[in-house]
């Protein structure tokens, strides 16, 4: 796993986490979307969305997603994958 | 039976799913199709789904991008499946495309190899008529992505003997397949039922009566399917969608099978589903 270059303006949680919310609901139609809402067990997506948003979050992010990251729980709402972008930056929430 | 190399015919959505599925059992593919940039294509998409793996799966075995490259052989030429131990043929759902290539394997694959015709809705028996081993072919409908579903509806068609059932059946039981065994007739069980659900939700979108996005909802929250008519249109592929639509049309004879003017309409606008981005519905460019 190798970190690529972020831009600065993403790094921060709050930065990461509209990011991602952004995504998602420019993916699927929904009314509301909390962000501990898990995606997967609710029935909003089937878990071909994960590789979806994996893709998105590592070209988005710079980060690569590495074997020992391919678990759908990280991927599972968006308070989810905020941690895991940050985990991934060797950052911690600051939410 | 042992199945070293499998032929794979056709290297788009569900040919990428066959491959994979080989790759990651261990067995050997070769896979043909017309150009370079197609086969580059689907062994980009096959290492993607390799890798994806442990994301969407419990139980398939993990293999690295080496050990899959490995297994994989991509070729134009039909003659490389000569000596393949059973082919799988998934080109475009269209008569004049897949009767030249059953001609021209028929010359090209030794005679007690089977056939697994892979198709939508085109009649098995109309198949094994452009060979010269009609007990040797047989249908398969393999369900997108091919690689995580684990029943696939296998057809007899006339003249399918009992030992190419049971090789297929062989090859399945080492992907940890499960078969339904159905007779011939355009369509079979699942698409002759399933088609007429995503063309009549193109009606009812192309009526105003609900957005795509609500159509979907009442099939997943109302009936609990996994996907909606519309999404699961667009992850087929919507011209495929449109051809199956015609062959059931043609075959039947029965109008209840006329392709809705909307979807037509977004084939010949390009917007062919997921693997285009836009179909019934916009899928993010990612």
């Amino acid at each position: 796993m190798t970190a690529r270059t972020t831009e600065p303006s993403l790094r921060t949680a709050e930065a990461i986490r509209e990011t991602v919310r952004g995504f998602i609901l420019s993916s699927i139609t929904i009314t509301q979307l909390r962000d501990d809402d898990d995606l997967f067990d609710s029935g909003i997506v089937n878990s071909l969305f994960a590789v979806q948003l994996m893709t998105f979050i590592e070209k988005r992010f710079g980060i690569e997603v590495g074997m020992d990251d391919l678990d759908i729980a990280h991927f599972k709402s968006v308070n989810a994958t905020t941690a895991f972008v940050l985990g991934k930056n060797g950052r911690q929430s600051s939410a | 039976m042992d199945f070293k190399r499998i032929g794979v015919l056709g290297a788009g959505n569900i040919g990428i799913g066959v491959v994979t599925d080989l790759v990651l059992h261990g067995i050997s593919a070769v896979a043909v199709d017309i150009s370079e940039d197609i086969l580059k294509r689907a062994q980009a998409a096959v290492l993607n789904n390799v890798r994806c793996v442990p994301l969407l799966s419990k139980t398939l075995p993990r293999i690295t991008k080496d050990e899959a490259m490995q297994r994989m052989v991509l070729t134009t030429d039909l003659r490389d499946v000569a000596s393949c131990d059973f082919i799988f043929e998934n080109v475009t759902e269209d008569w004049d495309v897949k009767k030249p290539v059953y001609e021209n394997l028929e010359r090209v694959a030794p005679p007690d190899v089977c056939f697994g015709a892979n198709t939508s809705c085109i009649s098995i028996t109309q198949i094994a008529s452009a060979t010269q081993r009609p007990a040797n072919v047989v249908g398969i409908h393999l369900m997108n992505p091919v690689h995580l579903k684990p029943t696939v509806e296998v057809i007899r068609g006339f003249h399918t003997s009992d030992r190419t059932v049971g090789t297929l059946l062989q090859l399945f039981s080492l992907l940890n397949k499960e078969a339904i065994i159905v007779q011939d007739m355009p369509g079979f069980v699942s698409n002759r039922i399933s088609h007429l659900f995503m063309n009549e939700a193109a009606f009812v979108l192309q009526d105003n009566v609900a957005t795509a996005e609500k159509i979907d909802m009442i099939f997943k929250k109302c009936f609990g399917h996994k996907m909606g008519p519309l999404e699961t249109a667009d992850l087929i592929g919507l011209d495929t969608v449109m051809r199956s639509l015609d062959v059931l049309y043609e075959s039947f004879q029965d109008p209840k099978y006329r392709c809705c003017p909307l979807l037509r309409q977004l084939v010949h606008a390009g917007h062919l589903g997921r693997k285009t981005g836009k179909g019934f519905h916009v899928y993010p460019e990612v």
